[in-house]
């Protein structure tokens, strides 16, 4: 980021506290001036006062991923202070004056493990335990630290406007946190507004009174913090075409785009704000048509979502579930009845760290294996997966694409990290959807139809229910071509084939760039798959611009059936190959070695439920190029 | 051309046991389609896994043998789709009150516009004769190596709280009041529940034909006489006209209380009907508005291969 601006920004408080809605107020500030911005969010499983905080950094390049550190931080409450203070060496830190006699034990949220080791921490350099101790590291560290009392922002507020009410209005202290980093930072005051404003469309007499508390805090930034080290001026307003979205918008809008019409689902996080977006967002103009809509219904389990998603693709609508780890546990037998009988299906897996709950809001690439064998029994699927939000909304068309051509469910990796961020982004281009239904029987069907017809390409016509001359039948017992049970070893084996033949047949129909994508080149190549995209894109920058070698990333995005030649030659010429993947195992190794019959030679992995950061991740693939690198390198950065 | 009763029926061999009471109800769907005159496209019966799902592949329309316990989400979907399709789903008391007992509850919330027929024979035909949810407590059949040590659901009950607003009982050997349930269940706005009383022969020597029939009634000078009884044939009126607090808790009432009775009679025929309760596709009108002429599985998505929901506005809010 030589010569451009480049500020990491964290905000944190308990859950409940605003500490999100503080960060898209940050964010669309950023945005509307014309910065680049990328922001991850993470959460305890709990609603109300555990800790949580948002990362969001704004640069006038691209980027693709956090970094580690912080250049600005501002601590709603205790225990963001004592867990981030080291985060921002050399940086700022504004916290609310509230909290300056707090001790670790006072913070009940803090989990113990934690606790002990940071109270050992400030006592080895025999500093209180608590916010003094935290404050008095980061001064030694060159941070600037200020105390501001949020609730005197609000009391000179109240006397202001004449109403003794907002004395108690604590709700807005995270608008004043965010507000006084913002008026440090040179944001322009108009600016923050218009992104108060923004942020409660829905509420305008709450937007009034969060732009008067941002206004009064703003007063306070200019006379009491100044001198800061970084800055946010405007770059020329908003780029064109660029939108500031959400992790879920990509496969949210894509599916809409796309003309799925019917999304079930049981609550789970970080699946089901996708499947919330939808439900807000059911009726929808068509062009040239007449209005549609997406039905989103909410089930009683996962094994019902997939049942009634199965049911609704006979039915003939594009049908599609939205899950997680532990429901995707679930549906595996439905799976398999989908795929013994052909039935197009988008499954949209959000990972998070499993097993079991695992670490229920944290992130994780888990489930790579798991969703390339889920299910009992040899049949079809698509295993796709995106490296980022934009990238998700066209995966997301094609997954549909797939799974009607093919006949084959379609198993649509995403994950908490993607799930989680914020980040600007090209305006998706719909006018770039293609919409192809494959053999799709809508009209009156021929003499004997027989939906599992062999012959041909294997792929049979199919019928939506209630075509006249067209009934059918399906089983998840083996069947014959009118689909009634059969147990004959001979239709058995012509009916495997024509199932499994599919996947050989979708390696070689679908274009090879969508199978795969090769970014730069060199010696040393990395493999990937997901959301670890846009950290290994910043990591290769900065260690190019570090002096270090140019390496090439090959994103692997069909993982099932493997595109086993193509990544093959993407990797010639390759001396050392790297894996990098949020899982413990390095499950895409394991899928190469036994595609390619090749081994990466360095694994590296983060499995702390926190995603990586470019930073700790150019340093791992520095040690690769230095020759210092372990097998396995694991990465453990952040809180 | 009117259709017959034999264009309901399919050429697959069918493989129940004979003396099955599968084949009672088997019939009645077959005559009542037809007699409804649904034409064949327009009909798809869903089933679950047990002898009663291969149903599916006896009737002539489309059938959708499912999974295990799981033929009401699959059933639910497809009629949400395309709410103009007549959908039945049938499947054994173990699919539809054990493995698949979450679903039966949660669909009795929705009140999808379908039917759902349990052949209920107390047992687990297809894996040789466990006892399942529908059986007594303490009943030993053949099958069983000691009496069952769990209490039994009831069907009727569970249905009737449940949400379902059509529940009926009916009795495979009494084809004629069977099909005349099974009709009124096709016809009713809103999700049907059917139970039919099916012995199984093969595993179930307890509730058996003659059973139902009165065998082991009588005795001590009383006369033999059937168990099973007509609600209709006793004045009993099922039907909620009005939906006052009141009525509501007096049909529910009679309905729990007729679903209790058990052994020397056993009410069949229609325990409650409540169509003022608005099925599952008229709620989701309030959020769209032309879900019913525009549903899901017949939407328009593309035209030439392009995309042609237009999702601007959506774009349009997430400008930076
Ligand atoms: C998930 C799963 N578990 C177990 C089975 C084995 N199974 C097949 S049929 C059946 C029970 C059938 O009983 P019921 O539903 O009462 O049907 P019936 O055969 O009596 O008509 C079971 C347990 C299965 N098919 N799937
Ligand atoms: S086992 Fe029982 S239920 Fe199954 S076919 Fe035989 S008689 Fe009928
Ligand atoms: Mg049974």
């Amino acid at each position: 980021m030589a010569g451009g601006v480049d500020v990491s920004w964290l905000v944190g408080g308990p859950q409940g506290s605003g500490v999100e809605s503080a960060a898209g107020i940050f964010a669309g500030a950023c945005a509307s001036m014309g910065y680049h911005v990328f922001g991850k969010r993470e959460f305890y499983s709990n609603i109300k006062g555990e800790h949580s905080y948002f990362v969001v950094r704004a640069s006038s390049s691209e980027i693709r991923s956090n970094v580690s550190g912080a250049d600005v931080m501002v601590a709603y409450d205790a225990e963001t202070m004592l867990r981030h203070y080291a985060d921002v060496r050399g940086g700022t830190i504004i916290y609310d004056a509230a909290m300056e006699k707090a001790m670790i034990g006072d913070v009940a949220t803090m989990d113990e493990n934690y606790a002990a080791r940071l109270g050992a921490e400030l006592a080895a350099a025999g500093r209180p335990g608590g916010v003094e101790g935290a404050v008095a590291a980061a001064r030694e560290a060159g941070t600037a630290v200020h105390a501001v009392s949020f609730r005197a922002i609000l009391s000179s507020l109240a006397d202001e406007a004449g109403n003794p009410k907002l004395r108690g209005m604590t709700r807005m202290f995270n608008v004043i946190g965010a507000a006084l980093s913002m008026g440090a930072l040179g944001v322009p005051r108009d600016v923050t507004l218009g992104a108060i404003r923004r942020a409660f469309a829905a509420k305008p007499e709450v937007a009034r009174l969060n732009e008067m508390a941002a206004s009064r805090a703003y007063s306070t930034a200019e006379s009491e913090l100044g001198g800061m080290r970084c800055a946010l001026a405007p770059l020329g307003g908003p780029r064109e075409g660029t939108m500031l979205a959400q992790g879920y918008h990509g496969t949210a809008i894509g599916k809409i785009a796309a003309g799925c019409r019917f999304q079930s689902y049981y609550p789970i996080t970080p699946a089901s704000d996708e499947s919330v977006y939808l439900e807000s967002h059911v009726e929808l103009g068509v062009s040239g048509g007449r209005p549609g809509s997406t039905l989103v219904v909410q089930c009683e389990d996962e094994i019902s979502a997939i049942g009634m998603a199965i049911g609704s693709s006979i039915a003939g609508a594009r049908s599609s579930t939205c899950t997680s780890g532990p429901g995707f546990s679930l549906m595996a037998e439905c799976l398999g009845w989908a795929g013994i009988n052909e039935v197009p299906l988008v499954i949209t897996l959000y990972q998070r760290s499993g097993p079991a709950t695992g670490l229920p809001t944290r992130h994780g690439q888990d489930d790579l294996l798991f969703a390339v064998h889920a299910g009992h029994g040899e049949f079809p699927r698509i295993v796709y997966a995106s490296g980022d939000v934009e990238e998700s909304f066209y995966d997301t068309a094609r997954c549909f694409n797939y799974a009607d051509v093919y006949q084959v469910p379609v198993i649509h990796m995403m994950d908490k990290y993607l799930a989680s961020t914020i980040l600007t982004c090209s305006r998706f281009e719909p006018s770039r959807v293609s919409i192809d239904r494959g053999k799709l029987l809508t009209g009156r069907a021929g003499s004997d139809y027989r939906r599992f017809a062999l012959g041909g390409d294997g792929i049979s016509e199919r019928a939506r229910l209630g075509v006249e001359g067209a009934e059918f039948w399906c089983t998840g017992d083996e069947h014959d071509e009118a689909g009634h049970i059969t147990e004959d070893p001979v239709m058995r084996v012509e009916m495997m084939r024509k199932r499994l033949s599919r996947e050989g047949l979708a390696l070689r129909a679908i274009p090879d760039a969508e199978q795969a994508t090769l970014h730069g080149g060199g010696k040393i190549a990395i493999v990937s798959w997901g959301s670890t995209k846009g950290p290994i894109l910043d990591a290769l920058e900065e260690v190019r611009a570090g002096g270090g070698p140019e390496m090439r990333f090959v994103q692997v995005k069909m993982l099932h059936p493997f595109p086993t030649s193509y990544v093959a030659h993407l990797l010639e010429g390759a001396t050392t190959i790297v894996d990098v993947e949020a899982n413990y195992t390095g499950q895409l190794g394991a899928l190469l070695a036994r595609n390619l019959g090749r081994e990466p030679d360095h694994y590296i992995l983060k499995y702390t439920g926190r995603a990586m950061t470019s930073t700790e991740l150019a340093g791992a693939l520095r040690r690769v190029a230095d020759g210092t690198a372990g097998e396995r390198e694991v990465l453990t950065y952040g809180a | 051309m009117a259709p017959r009763l034999a264009d309901y029926k399919t050429g697959v061999h069918n493989d129940w046991c004979p003396g099955c009471g599968d084949f009672g109800i088997l019939n009645a769907i077959q005559m009542s389609l037809a007699e409804m005159g649904v034409a064949r496209h327009e009909a798809a019966i869903f089933s679950g896994i047990g002898c009663s799902g291969k149903t599916a592949h006896f009737v002539n329309v489309t059938g959708i043998h499912t999974l295990h316990g799981r033929v009401l989400p699959f059933a639910q979907g497809a009629a949400l789709a395309n709410p103009g399709m007549r959908i039945v789903a049938v499947g054994g008391d173990g699919d539809g009150l054990g493995i698949g007992a979450g679903h039966f509850v949660a669909a009795g919330r929705r009140n999808v516009n379908m039917a759902y027929i349990i052949f209920d024979n107390g047992v687990y035909g297809l894996t040789k004769g466990q006892a399942s949810p529908t059986l007594k407590l303490g009943t030993k059949t053949k099958s069983l190596p000691s009496p069952n040590v769990n209490y039994n659901v009831n069907p009727v009950g569970l249905a009737v709280t449940s949400g379902f607003t059509f529940v009926a009982r009916a009795y495979s050997y009494d084809v004629r009041q069977l099909k005349e349930v099974i009709k009124a269940a096709i016809a009713h706005e809103g999700l049907a529940f059917v139970d039919v009383l099916s012995p199984c022969p093969t595993y179930n020597d307890v509730n058996t034909r003659d059973w139902y029939a009165g065998e082991g009634t009588g005795g001590d000078g009383a006369e033999r006489h059937s168990r099973i009884y007509r609600l209709e044939d006793t004045g009993y009126d099922p039907v909620v006209h009005f939906a006052g607090a009141a009525e509501l808790d007096e049909k529910l009432g009679q309905a729990l209380a007729r679903s209790l009775e058990w052994g020397e009679r056993i009410p069949t025929g229609v325990f409650y009907r409540n169509e003022t309760v608005t099925p599952y596709g008229g709620r989701i009108r309030d959020q769209i508005r032309n879900y019913a002429e525009n549903p899901p599985a017949l939407q328009a998505i593309e035209s030439g291969g392009r995309a042609i929901t237009d999702v601007s506005p959506m774009l349009d809010d997430l400008r930076a």
